[in-house]
């Protein structure tokens, strides 16, 4: 089981902030793939994985980095702070 | 060393004081606040800051320690509002403090510059006609390359 964190308009277009997914995936881009098939929101969400940034465990990484024992998958628009 | 993430609104003057009286051995602080923009039009109602609890502190203090292996700095403050805010609110605000001006100066703007576009922040803006999420300008991006 991972917990699978969605914000900003990736929340909005989901509709749910956070969940737990049971998967096998071996990169970040085959649990997008599992997502994607689900329903069209998540297909609408993750349409663009340009437009998107990826964290494991709260730190950011690339869409085919490892999925290798992590506890929390984040998925956002760039951010825009400051 | 403080990094902040908090809802409330805070006193820039009044931290910006404690921050330079902690600082004994300094001779140049350097802050910069935030503040909300009103949009083109001038018809901004508010601001949303959303962000991602638990990174946004890691990002920060990692964003910290990248400018302490850089500079020699005595002191960094940073603190960064989230949840809802009106045109004029201050945002955010950076505190460096160094033995020297150039290091406080540099320091402080790279910090902003990684702060922009690394730690997870998202603003909405909210009009009478609705609300739309800022996108992320390509400016920010290309800023972080000159560090």
């Amino acid at each position: 089981m991972i917990d699978v964190l969605y914000f900003a308009w990736v929340r909005e277009r989901i509709g749910l902030p956070r969940e737990q997914v049971e998967t096998s995936a071996a990169t970040v881009a085959d649990l997008v793939e599992e997502l994607r098939s689900r329903e069209e929101r998540y297909a609408a969400a993750f349409a663009d994985l340009s437009a998107l940034r990826v964290a494991i465990d709260q730190e950011l990484t690339e869409f085919d980095a490892p999925l290798d024992g992590a506890r929390e998958v984040a998925f956002f628009p760039p951010m825009t702070g400051g | 060393m403080a990094v902040q993430v908090q809802k409330e609104a805070f006193d820039v003057g009044a931290e910006v004081n404690c921050f330079t009286a902690g600082c004994k051995d300094a001779g140049a602080v350097v802050s910069f606040t935030g503040i909300v923009r009103n949009n083109a039009d001038g018809t901004l109602q508010r601001m949303q800051i959303e962000h991602y609890p638990g990174m946004t502190e890691k990002a920060l203090a990692g964003i910290e320690a990248q400018a302490r292996d850089r500079w020699p700095l005595q002191d960094v403050l940073i603190i960064h509002r989230h949840g809802d805010l009106a045109p004029g609110e201050v945002i955010m605000m950076v505190a460096t403090a160094s033995k020297h001006r150039m290091a406080a100066f540099e320091a402080a703007e790279f910090l902003m510059d990684y702060l922009k576009s690394r730690a997870p922040f998202w603003k909405q803006e909210f009009t009478a006609q609705g609300s739309d999420w800022v996108a992320a300008k390509d400016v920010d991006e290309d800023a972080l390359k000159r560090w």
